[in-house]
């Protein structure tokens, strides 16, 4: 048992930051975006699409890193449809992010058929190296959410983003442009929503697998409360995540049985909710998120 | 004193011609010429409705006008957008606060032109600034307050600063002083002249007639959507003003008379309240209102009357000490309890206490009392909108209609629903904070003769505002507030403005 400890131990780390990693991106993704004042729950589905682009790009061009662009490429193109719908054209952003995630499902599962004629999986491609024991999109992850937050916080850039999210009519009295700002707050989502997938399909592993992002974008979204709409905060949250993910690993590693790894799987919703009703500190939405912005002409 | 003499020749600096704007069927603007002078204060002066913000909205690029032609300087121009305008020179002070609550003052002052160094945010420098700039003009401000935590005086001066800030030529305020005390009005005076005395040029709305007397230059008078006349400033009186803009004579002072109190129905006592800081703001304070009389509250803002009306109506928890209504004890209820209990509110932030802004008006008619339009369960929006066009026609909220959105009210009318409402309810006892904040000499005329009325019939009234006219014109006894503690009580006929100004400060003249 003790020799095994720290094994154990390293396991859990490795496993955590793994899990851990997805999560990060795309809930850097919900805070560019929210922030914003636009509700994207489309990260799900930016988060399949990305995946399999960064499968299909890598397999194509057999680099890795055209696949990690090309994964850019459709979270930007899936994400630029929900900028569209919700802020040209008002569109209730829940319902607009719905069609999104379906759209991605019926799109991945029909182009695996239609490229590489299987259901399940794509076959292997190119994937993002390792950088010493931990893969190459782990590292970009943390250190995106340390970019994120000096660009939210100490750039005006990220001063006019979060205006907008609370108070769109006041920044635009400003000559804030609002309907830009709140594009970019959500093509950042797309781009970020869809490194988070290259981190699944080209990172962690080297295929596509059909349904991968199996609600990551949900449990980002949830970090994303949790963590106060903050990058750091995001950081927290999704680590923590990670970490109940991971638990289930090493609790089966160390042969304790009797709790379901299901238990594992519900704690962030749990902890989630719990924040949301006040018991775990407080978190507070951008006051304009969700909400279409209008001129009045 | 509006009369001063022009060493140079009279330069236009802006010149609106035939402006027109409509929303739908209703014309908010109607072919409305104006010329601005070089250096001048301007009053612009109106019914509530009349469309006075909306023309001012135009000029800042936030409307595009249907008809008619913008000169700037002698040259057409169009203003697309607010930055246009700012890049014209043109700030603006709007009517309902354009600030970000979870923002500091700082950022809400430098958003849009903010301070940087090597690209990055500098709030130092920033802060630094906005310091200056809140000392040279005598606006005080703490940069690194949140706006949410900080009063609406102070939140006004903050967007004084952010127009200042951004280096206007032309200001335009939009009723700028409706929320600031008698003390902050004159020293904003100060302030305009010194502007105009470099070279600033100011368009102001405002219902104050008497400040407009003393500071304007010119006055235009609009009369629904219609321009009535330009006029010099010097040789005007009140009253002739307020014929212009209603179009019949006010009368500007209230008749009423002396109080027959009754019963006590609002009996406070010892109570003690922590602001949003959690610094005690509220300090011991008792008294009692009785049927049948006005009590109001004078202090400068701050000194605790919102924490002090924030128990009173269940939006604060008081610390310690009782609130009784009617002889039941609602220390620390919940406003529903309060409100069943007897009370009605009339609050000082309209549009964030008193409407939702995205319901109609008939919506908003049945907030708070959403059981009573309700049958079986239902809600019944026939009730809604008879309710509704009581509070229309009895308050004469303009334009005549239940199924407009408060959002597109003018802000004189939105505060005619929420006192319509209020006093239709009936409440034995009424908390009216700022009533007539924003609105016309003849709305006021009307709320003013509604409260006394309220008062003859029976009811308790307990009046806080910071305009010592209205207080002095209304109040049966007059409680002066500062640092949180009552300080003075002046029998209503016996107060002067200089008596309760300076106990107002601190002071402990007998007024
Ligand atoms: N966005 C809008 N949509 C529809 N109607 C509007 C809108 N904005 C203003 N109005 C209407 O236009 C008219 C003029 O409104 P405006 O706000 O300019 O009045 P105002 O003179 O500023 O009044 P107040 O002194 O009460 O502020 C009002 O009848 C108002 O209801
Ligand atoms: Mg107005």
């Amino acid at each position: 048992m003790t020799v095994a400890f720290g094994t154990i131990l390293l396991t859990f780390i490795m496993a955590t930051l793994r899990a851990t990693t997805p999560l990060l991106l795309a809930a850097l993704g919900g805070v560019f975006s929210e922030r914003a004042g636009v509700v994207n729950i489309a990260l799900e589905g930016i988060m399949l699409a990305g995946a399999w682009g960064a499968a299909y790009f890598s397999f194509i061009s057999g680099s890795a890193w055209i696949g990690l662009l090309g994964a850019v490429f459709i979270g930007v193109i899936m994400a630029g449809l929900h900028a569209v719908a919700s802020i040209k054209y008002y569109a209730d952003q829940v319902v607009s992010g719905t069609a999104i995630n379906l759209l991605a499902v019926g799109f991945t599962e029909f182009m695996l058929n239609r490229i590489w004629g299987q259901a399940g999986s794509s076959p292997e491609v190119a994937s993002l190296p390792n950088i010493g024991p931990l893969n190459f999109m782990i590292y970009l992850a943390f250190i995106l959410a340390i970019v994120s937050w000096v660009a939210l916080y100490r750039t005006p850039w990220g001063l006019r983003l979060r205006s907008v999210g609370e108070h769109p009519l006041a920044a635009d009295t400003l000559g804030i442009d609002v309907f830009k700002m709140r594009y970019a707050g959500v093509l950042l989502s797309g781009v970020l929503g869809g490194l988070a997938g290259a981190s699944l399909s080209i990172g962690l592993l080297s295929r596509f697998v059909d349904g991968m992002s199996a609600g990551k974008g949900f449990i980002a979204l949830a970090a994303m409360i949790f963590g106060k709409w903050n990058p750091l905060g995001a950081v927290g949250a999704t680590l923590l995540f990670g970490a109940s993910q991971s638990l289930s690993v090493i609790f089966q590693l160390m042969g304790i049985q009797g709790i379901p790894t299901q238990f594992f799987n519900m704690l962030p919703y749990v902890l989630t909710m719990l924040i949301l009703a006040g018991f775990v500190g407080k978190s507070v939405a951008p006051a304009a998120d969700g909400i279409p912005y209008r001129k009045t002409n | 004193m509006g009369l001063r003499s022009h060493p140079l020749p009279i330069t236009m600096l802006l010149k609106l011609e035939g402006i027109t704007k409509r929303f739908g069927s209703l014309v908010a603007n109607d072919h409305i010429d104006l010329e601005i002078r070089q250096g001048e204060i301007h009053a612009l002066l109106g019914e509530n409705g009349a469309g006075k913000s909306t023309l001012m909205n135009i000029l800042y690029g936030l409307y595009t006008p249907d008809e008619g032609r913008i000169f700037w300087k002698g040259k057409e121009v169009k203003i697309r957008n607010p930055r246009h305008a700012i890049d014209l020179g043109i700030g603006m002070v709007h009517q309902h606060f354009m600030l970000i609550p979870v923002f500091t003052v700082a950022e809400n002052i430098t958003l849009g032109k903010e301070v940087t160094r090597n690209r990055f945010l500098d709030m130092n420098e920033a802060r630094k600034r906005v310091e200056e700039l809140s000392q040279r003009f005598g606006l005080e401000v703490n940069p690194d307050d949140r706006i949410e935590s900080i009063s609406v005086g102070q939140q006004q001066r903050v967007e004084i600063l952010k127009a200042l800030y951004r280096g206007a030529e032309l200001l335009i305020l939009d009723e700028p002083t409706a929320v600031l005390t008698p003390q902050e009005v004159e020293e904003l005076g100060k302030i305009m002249k010194r502007l105009v005395a470099q070279g600033h040029t100011i368009i102001i709305i405002t219902h104050k007639l008497k400040e407009v007397l003393h500071l304007a230059d010119r006055v235009t008078v609009i009369r629904r959507g219609k321009k009535i006349a330009t006029l010099d400033a010097a040789g005007q009186t009140e009253a002739e003003l307020a014929r212009l803009m209603v179009g019949r004579d006010v009368i500007l002072t209230v008749d009423k008379e002396p109080a027959k109190p009754g019963k006590v129905v609002l009996e406070v006592k010892n109570l003690h309240a922590k602001n949003d800081r959690g610094v005690e703001a509220v300090r011991d304070v008792s008294f009692t209102v009785r049927a049948g009389e006005i009590v109001g509250i004078a202090g400068v803002d701050g000194n605790g009357q919102s924490e002090l009306i924030a128990c009173l109506t269940g939006l604060r928890k008081p610390t310690s000490g009782t609130v009784t209504v009617n002889g039941q004890d609602v220390t620390g209820q919940s406003p529903r309890r309060i409100r069943d209990a007897g009370v009605g509110h009339i609050p000082e932030d309209r549009q964030k206490r008193g409407l939702v802004l995205n319901f109609t008006v008939a919506e908003n008619a049945a907030l708070g009392d959403h059981r009573a339009f309700a049958r079986r369960g239902w809600l019944s929006y026939q009730r809604m909108v008879d309710k509704a066009k009581e509070i229309i026609s009895g308050f004469d909220v303009r334009p005549p209609r239940h199924d407009y959105l408060a959002r597109s009210l003018s802000g004189g009318n939105q505060q005619k629903v929420i006192v319509g409402r209020e006093i239709l309810r009936n409440p034995d006892l009424m908390i009216a904070v700022q009533p007539t904040r924003g609105l016309d000499v003849g709305a006021i005329e009307f709320i003013h003769r509604n409260l006394v009325s309220e008062r003859d019939a029976g009811r308790a009234i307990l009046l806080v505002s910071l305009e010592l006219d209205e207080i002095m014109n209304l109040a049966d006894r007059i409680l002066v507030m500062y640092k949180g503690q009552i300080v003075a009580e002046v029998p209503g006929h016996e107060a002067t403005e200089e008596g309760l100004g300076l106990l107002m400060m601190g002071g402990s003249a007998s007024a």
